[in-house]
């Protein structure tokens, strides 16, 4: 009886420390595209506002350079959808 | 910047269209490779895939192009904000889905990574040939100066 308890417990502690885990693996993929999405428009905007000409260019550019970013968290996201239990 | 130019002719938004046209080209293989790996519901995941990859281009451009239009701080703000909404906006879309039946992780997550990745390299190249706007192929250089 206390075997079969120990492994319930130790069975729903695993889904609870996966849980986490997911949680947490998402949230810190999160942070680096976050910082290199923010260099990414932050040097777009100085572009821009130095060249307001070249904005075109620079937006096509941008668009490009966030959305390879933001890979890295889909790859965190992946990561995500597998360990949640 | 001009807030007269329409959202339809912003680069950002003629960008998510090709890369949509370009999902749509190369959705059979997917969703052929969700048949495979998990028969009717890794076509459903696979499809679901692609449809997230494209909405979550298609919403990054529109936030851009709208947010420009304000002003150069409002494009700050607006991106990281959106970033966060549209990852926000994947997980509850998956978090909806995940306890279907028919919801296939592996063809799901396999489709969504080589998609956004393939997508954008192909749409990196043509970019890069045209220079400006995709689906501007530069001419070929004609080769009648050298027939003289």
């Amino acid at each position: 009886m206390l075997n079969v308890l120990a492994e319930t417990a130790s069975g729903e502690m695993l889904e609870g420390l996966k849980a986490i885990g997911a949680g947490l693996g998402y949230g810190l993929a999160a942070i680096g595209p976050g910082i290199g999405i923010g260099t990414v428009v932050g040097n777009a905007i100085s572009s821009m506002a130095r060249q307001p000409e070249s904005a075109g260019m620079v937006r096509t550019t941008m668009f490009l350079g966030i959305a390879f970013t933001e890979a890295l968290a889909l790859i965190g996201f992946v990561v995500f959808i597998l360990l949640l239990p | 910047m001009n807030s007269a130019v329409s959202s339809v002719d912003a680069p950002e938004v003629s960008i998510a269209r090709d890369l949509a046209r370009r999902a749509l080209l190369v959705s059979p293989t997917f969703l052929v490779l969700g048949v495979v790996l998990d028969g009717v519901g890794g076509i459903i995941s696979s499809g679901l895939a692609l449809a997230l990859v494209a909405l979550n281009f298609f919403l990054g451009a529109q936030i851009i192009s709208r947010a420009i239009a304000v002003s150069l701080n409002a494009l700050y703000g607006a991106v990281l904000f959106g970033y966060l909404i549209r990852l926000g906006m994947m997980a509850f879309a998956v978090l909806i889905v995940r306890n279907a039946e028919w919801f296939a992780t592996v063809p799901f997550a396999i489709t969504l990574l080589i998609t956004h990745l393939g997508l954008l390299i192909w749409e990196t190249k043509h970019v890069s040939a045209s220079l400006a706007f995709p689906g501007v192929m530069p001419a070929k250089p004609s080769t009648d100066n050298f027939q003289e």
